[in-house]
């Protein structure tokens, strides 16, 4: 059999990670391959987020927390001293739970954080713009309104102007914290298919309680439980014939 | 295994009902099978002519089955073991309806040999029918207990009825060619054999989906020797 190197993007070594004297995380280790959506399921608590989070460093908005091990992006720890969190951020993005575009126009949503970042000139950030929002899928129902706004949007379109908005930076990775949980079926179905599209070019790993749905969009998922990463598999295995009993007592819907 | 509970009561009791459905089904099979070998030895028309239409049950059983398992799927979007479970439910229930066939074909066969002259005594026959049911009992047993051990045990009995099948065909050769008046009964004693045989690979292929449902490997088409790993 001839066996294919895999590419992996972002790999966690031995992760703990305390808020305070509270051990959120232990001994995660894990391997994120390049171009593929990962998911990360498990029950309230688990840890899942806060690895996410961990992921782009934004976990050190937060105090008193402290992180051990190492998270290599791109073979580079994240977490070294002479890592500039905001580059980071820059290139690993992330799309949260509930929509929150800025309170200003569709375009300004786009166009904000490359402007601070100093990316471009105009002619650039306004093709920037059209070229965001076409990968968000969003372009064909906002390009009329360009300049109403962001807050007059659903929440399905708010969530993809988001995506769209973290797009602009040019990110080599997105993560995406239960993006479809405060959105209807449809809406999430776009968001959906979105991923499906966007992993091309895109690393995708994203946090979801909806096990149906880590079923249908990753490649990968994996399964934490009080902080530990319990199993991590292709999907399919995962939803077919998990290895570890406690997968299977999860995803089977025997928790507890 | 040690088993949990799903969280929703009301997914157990309908993943325990197909469970029961099984069994039951298993259970009329079994004595469908058991009444026509009675049928046989007795050389009991009434008898043969009741299982014949009992086979109705069984169809209308494995038609209920298969609608509860396809439920399940649709409402319940079951994952690993459970969707094991329900896919093998699936093939396990149209299993024991073949053999709910086999049993009325066998005892439409007693039916037409039981007014013809016997020409032999049933020897084989009835081993093959005591060992066939064994294996449809077994098979659901492993089913029930998630026993590969067992499973695997009822597809080696596979190969101990096809030995009596090939033997009972020989033997009526041998009748046949010294007399061919008898080709007739001969004939309809090949079908029930013939049957009887197929019986048990239906039995065997419940335990090749018994070893999917615990192991998640697929060993059908596969020889009994042939299926570690």
């Amino acid at each position: 059999m001839v066996t294919v190197e895999k590419d992996f993007i972002i790999r966690t070594k031995n992760v703990d990670f305390f808020y305070g004297a509270f051990r959120a995380l232990s001994g995660v280790t894990v391997d994120f391959e390049k171009n593929k959506v990962t998911a990360l399921i498990g029950p309230s608590g688990c840890g899942k987020s806060t690895l996410l989070r961990l992921l782009n460093r934004m976990n050190d908005l937060i105090d008193g927390t402290r992180v051990e091990g190492e998270i290599l992006f791109e073979g580079r720890n994240i977490y070294a001293p002479d890592v500039d969190p905001v580059e980071i951020r820059q290139r690993i993005g992330m799309v949260f739970q509930k929509p929150n575009p800025f309170p200003k126009s569709i375009y300004n949503n786009i166009t904000y954080a490359p402007r601070l970042a100093g990316i471009g000139n105009s002619e650039e950030i306004e093709a920037l713009v059209e070229e965001s929002l076409k990968q968000a899928v969003l372009w064909d129902e906002v390009k009329d309104i360009l300049s109403k706004s962001a807050m007059t949007l659903s929440g399905g379109q708010q969530q993809r102007l988001c995506i769209a908005r973290a797009l602009a930076m040019k990110p080599d990775v997105i993560l995406m914290d239960e993006p479809t949980s405060a959105l209807d079926p449809i809406s999430t179905a776009k968001i959906e298919e979105l991923i499906d599209t966007l992993k091309k070019r895109y690393t995708i790993i994203i946090v979801t309680h909806n096990m149906q749905q880590a079923a249908r969009i990753s490649e990968y998922t994996g399964f934490f439980y009080l902080g530990k990463l319990i199993e991590f598999n292709v999907t399919e295995k995962i939803f077919t014939n998990p290895d570890v009993k406690h997968t299977e007592d999860y995803i089977t819907g025997r928790f507890g | 295994m040690e088993d949990k509970r799903h969280t929703s009561r009301e997914y157990e009791r309908e993943l325990q009902e197909i469970r029961d459905g099984l069994l039951y089904l298993g259970a009329l099979t079994e004595r469908a099978l058991e009444r026509g070998s009675q049928a046989l030895l007795e050389r009991n028309s009434v008898l043969a002519r009741e299982i014949v239409r009992e086979d109705e049950q069984i169809d209308s059983l494995d038609v209920d089955l298969e609608e509860k398992c396809i439920r399940l799927l649709a409402l319940r979007q079951p994952a690993a073991r459970d969707l094991r479970f329900i896919t093998t439910a699936i093939k396990i229930t149209g299993h024991l309806e073949r053999i709910g066939d086999m049993a009325a074909n066998i005892a439409e066969k007693v039916i037409i040999l039981n007014d013809l002259p016997q020409i032999k005594p049933y020897i084989d026959l009835p081993r093959m029918v005591e060992i066939g049911r064994g294996m449809i009992r077994k098979s659901l047993d492993a089913m029930v207990r998630e026993d590969i051990g067992l499973a695997k045990k009822v597809r080696e009995e596979d190969t101990v009825i096809d030995q009596l099948n090939d033997q009972v065909f020989r033997e009526l050769l041998t009748f046949m060619m010294e007399d061919p008046r008898k080709i007739q009964v001969c004939l309809y004693i090949m079908q029930i054999s013939k049957s009887l045989e197929r019986i048990a690979d239906h039995a065997e292929g419940i335990a090749d989906m018994v070893i999917y449902m615990v192991t998640g490997k697929s060993v059908r088409h596969k020889p009994a020797s042939a299926e570690n790993g």
